[in-house]
């Protein structure tokens, strides 16, 4: 062993702790940094499928036009036709998918009605309003309008 | 030792070979199991919502919606969607007394009375998902990110509740979830328009007043209600590329 390769020993020390770092920075970096991180940016790719799972609880008016396809001929033509079934029906869902289970709740025929026709300032003035006290008597809306085709011919 | 040339070739070329096949096979063991195959597809779309000023009446459906739909903790602080009512004296445009009792979860009391020479109005406010979002940028864990078709999410896996992002936020579209003690806002929701279903706000808005749009299709009726009416965004001056398109919006809207 000539006196050079003695003197080089400890550079051979040093490169292979060098090695032996970089090795356990990429074992670390692979055990802690999610998968799919930084496929398409900076984030967790699986997070995109793991919001995508979440349940739905409003099935969307096509569902319900599945089945009711009465209630849809109803209200062609009338001011009410493009409202969706369930900002009424609140969301059905489980109807849609189970509807021998679930069964909806008929909503209240005058407090539903207020919620959106009660007279307020900041509503659109073309926009149909009405004050309770002067239209109609205390009973419920549905008693003269069907809430399906409100209009009184 | 002399090398022979064939040998050299032969020895570089397998090494070149199966060094590239160590790093293919060691990506793929990083990446896991590839998503199952569906037909959405990431890059096909781009969301929007526009929203007509002239239509909103106030009920608070969205509102109520959204928290049904999402699972909102029901105290009247923490909001997704949430509606507002200005108040405007047309001589002081710069001052418009706002309210939102409960975000407009049960409707709005009336508060004004009829020709008092004000201006009356509602504005329904969400998350603005916005292409240069100020919240993303700040997160320091990369939890908040816009996605590739072009909603802001949080990963709420990853999210530590630094509340960095709920600050950050112009628009104040942020909340810490008391539950989960991670921050939670609008996700246009996400699970549903990749099913190919409507928000739920825009589901139950009885008047039309929102509606989800794809910009990247073609044939989506939002280009021709951009193109039709008057639009405007919230806080255009601060280029965060907010996608919330409103018609008709007044001047006095923060």
């Amino acid at each position: 062993m000539t006196a050079l390769d003695k003197d080089k020993s400890h550079l051979y020390r040093l490169a292979l702790l060098f090695a032996a770092g970089f090795l356990a920075f990429l074992v670390l970096r692979a055990v802690m940094v999610p998968k799919g991180f930084g496929r398409y940016g900076h984030f967790r790719a699986g997070a995109l499928t793991d919001i995508r799972s979440l349940p739905v609880s409003y099935a969307g008016r096509a569902a319900c036009a599945d089945c009711h396809s009465d209630i849809v001929d109803m209200r062609k033509g009338s001011l009410h036709a493009q409202i969706g079934c369930e900002a009424c029906h609140g969301p059905l869902e489980a109807h849609a998918t189970d509807p021998d289970t679930t069964k909806p709740q008929l909503p209240d025929g005058r407090a539903l009605c207020l919620g959106c026709h009660l007279e307020n300032v900041a509503k659109p003035a073309s926009f149909p309003q009405v004050d309770p006290k002067e239209h109609g008597d205390a009973g419920p809306c549905t008693s003269c309008h069907n809430p399906h085709h409100p209009e009184i011919s | 030792m002399a090398v022979d040339r064939r040998i050299f070739l032969q020895e570089t070329g397998k090494f070149l070979i199966l060094t590239g096949a160590a790093s293919l096979a060691f990506e793929h063991v990083l990446a896991g199991t590839p998503e199952a195959a569906e037909n959405y597809h990431l890059k096909d779309h781009w969301w929007a919502m526009a929203i007509d000023i002239d239509k909103c009446i106030g009920c608070g459906g969205c509102v109520r919606a959204c928290k049904a739909e999402n699972h909102v903790p029901l105290e009247p602080f923490y909001f997704r969607t949430w509606v507002e009512r200005y108040h405007v004296k047309p001589e002081d445009p710069e001052h418009p007394e706002v309210d939102s009792p409960d975000g407009g979860y049960g409707g709005f009391p009336e508060r004004y009375s009829q020709g008092d020479g004000t201006k009356n109005f509602f504005v329904p406010k969400l998350c603005n998902h916005c292409a240069h979002s100020p919240c993303v940028q700040v997160c320091p864990v990369g939890a908040t990110f816009e996605s590739p078709d072009g909603v802001v999410l949080v990963d709420k896996s990853y999210c530590l509740g630094c509340r960095y992002c709920v600050q950050a936020c112009p628009y104040g579209c942020r909340f810490i979830d008391p539950r989960t003690n991670t921050v939670d806002k609008c996700t246009l929701c996400y699970h549903r328009i990749t099913k190919g279903l409507t928000t739920a706000c825009c589901e139950v808005c009885p008047m039309g007043a929102r509606r989800l749009g794809d910009l990247k299709d073609p044939k989506d009726p939002i280009h021709a209600f951009l193109r039709d009416h008057m639009i405007h965004v919230l806080k255009p001056e601060m280029a965060t590329g907010a996608k919330v398109y409103y018609n008709d919006l007044d001047g006095s809207v923060r």
